[in-house]
């Protein structure tokens, strides 16, 4: 098979950071093509420079054997280049097919926006992709899924050559993530190239044709996919070798029977009637399909959201909780699932972020902050979760996905909470890291914090808690004792409990 | 252990590094170096105008807008912004001018009620912002128009003069024989609120806030609180201003201050806040100020006309913004 895309001596400065370091592979015509590494390891840079988001500092790319030099995303989008970003980048007023037509409207002869007509074409994008999306909403009220969908169909309404997908399934859940690899399947057949990053090596293994791995901005290799197994991946990724993701399940089997904090009643406009206790040092897993209300049963819980009724009980003692500030002094910290929009302030520091709740800890008697104190407390955040950064001055925007995810997780650890709500925790989280992530949850829960851990990956539910709820359309289906279960029949509650 | 000592060499390299860098991306160096060098360029054309005499009074000159701009630095990154500063400025100001010639208080408690209205307005301009969630730019308009009305009410629309020489010291007067009043207050203004922004939780709050709120709220931080603290602070700096400026005039004028609020957010925006808040110091404002002060100064001496020194301030507000928007960009 011929290369389609050469990419040649690519290097890439930041200040303080060599992102890529004379990284150098080729492309195949027709291939699905994985990008493996861990957090930071350069894969979103080097798919931005790919893409014409950013310029590479040195290097070359050649596409069809002709080098490119792309100023901008359109001169790349141009030659049949488009990217899904990691961060998706839709505007969020306009609806589905004025994002899909976002900077090349479809005119009427008098100059006036022709509507209808974006309409229908977007609609017929969508049906190519086999997608039932409402395009006339404004996209924030779509879910995670659906907004993809709508960047897919953006990157695909436009002859695309190569589409690049940044960790497309780090947002999606089970049945969803069938329906992309579909997707991507009848694309390669229609003759696109997909480049394809993930860090669910599982998927890598099952779709793609080859891979390339990168590891602190270097080339590590590129290899076939036929007669690799995810230890190879991991091994190639790391540098050493991963065999246990999930902590040992022994340790945490004793039985948990003091209830810490009891929830009635939960109701407003997307929950029904929740109710469910936690117990001291348990985790407590929230499995569900995206959609089934679990984020907005916690953000509900933690006052984020309104309530038409609540009853919320603290070591058997009523507690009302209003706002996200009464949480955090009942000892509740939600680490929420978006992290752009939610988990932190892309402009701070890595240090600022990570003390933002807990100010008033590191603060003297007379309520000045104290730098010293907050410096070796970010120090050592950045120590424990292998936080990759130059320093703790470099502003979070300028972090990998990854890295950004181990900020808000710092940040939420340090305020020493008794209860931690995790919503989709290692989300765009590395093999290596997320191993240390259940790690530190384990030992957190056996030291006494209570855990309730939303995932829509049903191993990561299984591997880590101790019971299971299952949500189906804003209510508590089932309460599952993980020693018990299967994810079969977590799936079966998830999608409804019909038809067993 | 060598490996060890090699990682911290590397993180303190790293660290002054990543101070440098920030030394460049800050606009106040920038506006720093731009005011230097119109001092320079004034010096030079103009003899008049590295007198100790012309100095004083553009520092003068200089204190009104910058302490004004502070209470602005704080709503504007918060995400905010306050347009009622002119106007409470007149309205406070008119007001202690009354207390002290229409009911006979004397200029201590008149300037405390003063400053005790400022703080009103600018809490009311807060709760509709942070409560009613109401756009800051039209609850703000909105105060402007209220307080000029009141103003002009209170007065019947005439100045109140005749006010007593303790009270015009303040504006007048020096502090050790060589400082202007309004010099040494804008100087303690400035040094309470660095304090308040960069060493004191509030400070980082406000940042936070403009930063992403929603993140902000998430964290714990009482995001409806700090909103209103900011547009607090705007207005009792308004209600200082309106003092200084009060006793400059020796008299109480209830349309004084107008158009002054667009003064105060040139100078922040010179300074580097981002209009849309979370990033910004006040130094820079305090630069932004007087780089304004200094050129109209400068353009004064030299009989340049007021009508071309407005279209002058016009383009380098542009010009600095431009600068530095296209600097932001990766
Ligand atoms: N604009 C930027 N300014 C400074 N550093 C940056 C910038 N963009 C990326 N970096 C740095 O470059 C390195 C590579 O980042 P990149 O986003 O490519 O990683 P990644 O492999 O995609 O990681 P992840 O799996 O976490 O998404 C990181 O150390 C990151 O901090
Ligand atoms: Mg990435």
């Amino acid at each position: 098979m011929e290369n389609i895309l050469e990419i040649k001596n690519i290097t890439r400065e930041f200040p303080g950071v060599k992102a890529l370091n004379d990284v150098s592979f080729n492309i195949r015509r027709g291939e699905i093509h994985a990008l493996v590494g861990e957090n930071g390891a350069g894969k979103s840079t080097l798919m931005k420079i790919l893409s014409g988001v950013q310029d590479p500092s040195k290097g070359k790319i050649y596409l069809n054997g002709k080098e490119v030099v792309f100023k901008s995303p359109k001169d790349a989008q141009e030659v049949g280049i488009s990217i899904i970003h990691q961060e998706f980048s839709l505007i969020p007023y306009l609806n589905g097919f004025e994002n899909i037509f976002l900077g090349r409207e479809l005119r009427k002869k008098n100059g006036l926006l022709d509507k209808k007509r974006m309409k229908t074409e977007a609609e017929k994008v969508m049906e190519r992709l086999n997608a039932n999306i409402d395009l006339s909403k404004p996209i924030t009220l779509l879910s995670v899924a659906n907004q993809q969908f709508i960047e897919i169909a953006k990157a695909i309404a436009i002859d695309t050559k190569v589409l690049i997908f940044d960790e497309p399934t780090a947002s999606l859940t089970g049945k969803e993530i069938d329906k992309l690899f579909e997707l991507i399947e009848m694309l390669k057949k229609s003759g696109v190239t997909i480049i394809y990053i993930s860090h669910h090596l599982e998927e890598i293994l099952a779709m793609c044709d080859r891979f390339t791995c990168l590891r602190d901005g270097e080339w590590v290799g590129t290899r076939s996919v036929e007669g690799c197994t995810k230890q190879d991946i991991v091994k190639m990724m790391v540098g050493r070798e991963i065999t246990n993701t999930y902590p040992d399940r022994t340790s945490w089997e004793k039985k948990k029977e003091e209830i810490l904090l009891d929830v009635k009643k939960l109701t407003n406009s997307v929950v029904k009637d929740v109710s469910f206790s936690l117990k001291k040092g348990e985790i407590l897993g929230i499995a569900g399909l995206v959609g089934a209300g679990r984020t907005e049963t916690v953000r509900a819980l933690i006052g984020a959201d309104t309530t038409d009724e609540k009853e919320v009980y603290i070591n058997g003692k009523r507690a009302t909780i209003k706002s996200p500030t009464e949480a955090l002094t009942h000892g509740i910290g939600l680490i929420p699932e978006s992290r752009k929009t939610q988990g932190l302030i892309l402009g701070m520091t890595v240090k600022n972020n990570i003390t933002l709740p807990i100010l008033n800890k590191i603060s003297s008697k007379a309520g000045f902050l104290s730098r010293k104190k907050e410096e070796s407390l970010v120090n050592k955040s950045i120590k424990d979760l292998l936080i990759k950064t130059p320093t703790m001055w470099q502003k979070v925007k300028h972090l990998s996905g990854g890295n950004q995810q181990k900020v808000v997780l710092a940040k939420w650890l340090n305020t020493e909470c008794n209860i931690l709500i995790f919503d989709e925790p290692t989300r765009g989280i590395d093999i290596g890291a997320k191993e240390e992530i259940y790690k530190l949850m384990r030992v957190l829960a056996e030291q006494g914090l209570s855990i309730i851990m939303i995932s829509s990956e049903l191993p990561e539910i299984l591997g880590m808690s101790d019971r299971v709820l299952v949500m189906h359309k804003g209510k508590v289906i089932s309460q599952l004792d993980v020693k018990e279960t299967t994810s079969e029949e977590v799936m079966y509650y998830a999608t409804g409990g019909v038809g067993k | 252990m060598s490996n060890l000592n090699t990682e911290t060499t590397l993180t303190t390299k790293n660290k002054t590094m990543a101070k440098i860098k920030d030394l460049f991306e800050n606009q106040e160096v920038l506006i720093l170096v731009a005011f230097l060098l119109l001092c320079v360029i004034m010096t030079i054309i103009n003899d008049q105008f590295f007198t100790a005499s012309n100095l004083t009074n553009v520092a003068r000159q200089i204190s009104i807008n910058a302490i004004l701009a502070v209470g602005m630095t704080f709503v504007i990154l918060t995400g905010g912004i306050d347009l009622s500063v002119g106007s409470v400025m007149a309205f406070t100001g008119t007001i202690m001018a009354g207390m002290m010639l229409l009911v006979g208080i004397p200029p201590v408690y008149a300037v405390l009620i003063g400053i005790a209205l400022g703080t009103v307005i600018g809490y009311i301009n807060g709760m509709l912002v942070a409560y009613a969630k109401i756009p800051a730019i039209i609850v703000t308009l909105a105060m402007m128009e209220a307080s000029r009305g009141l103003a002009l009410l209170y007065t019947g629309g005439y100045p109140l003069s005749g006010l007593p020489q303790s009270f015009t010291f303040i504006g007048r007067g020096y502090a050790f024989g060589i400082i202007p009043m309004p010099v040494l207050i804008m100087i303690i203004v400035y040094i309470l609120a660095y304090i308040i922004l960069n060493h004191l939780p509030i400070g980082r709050y406000i940042y936070a806030i403009g930063g992403n709120e929603e993140a902000a709220r998430l964290s714990g931080v009482k995001v409806k609180r700090y909103k209103i603290l900011a547009y607090l602070i705007s207005g009792v700096t308004a209600a200082i201003a309106g003092m200084i400026l009060t006793s400059r005039l020796a008299s109480g004028q209830p349309m004084a201050g107008v158009g002054f609020e667009l003064d105060a957010i040139a100078a922040v925006v010179l300074g580097g806040t981002a209009i849309a808040g979370g990033r910004g110091h006040i130094f820079g404002t305090l630069l932004g100020a007087m780089l304004i002060g200094v050129l109209s100064n400068g353009l004064n001496l030299m009989g340049v006309s007021p009508y071309v020194q407005l279209v002058l301030k016009g383009v380098i507000i542009i010009g600095a913004i431009y600068y530095s928007s296209w600097r932001q960009k990766d």
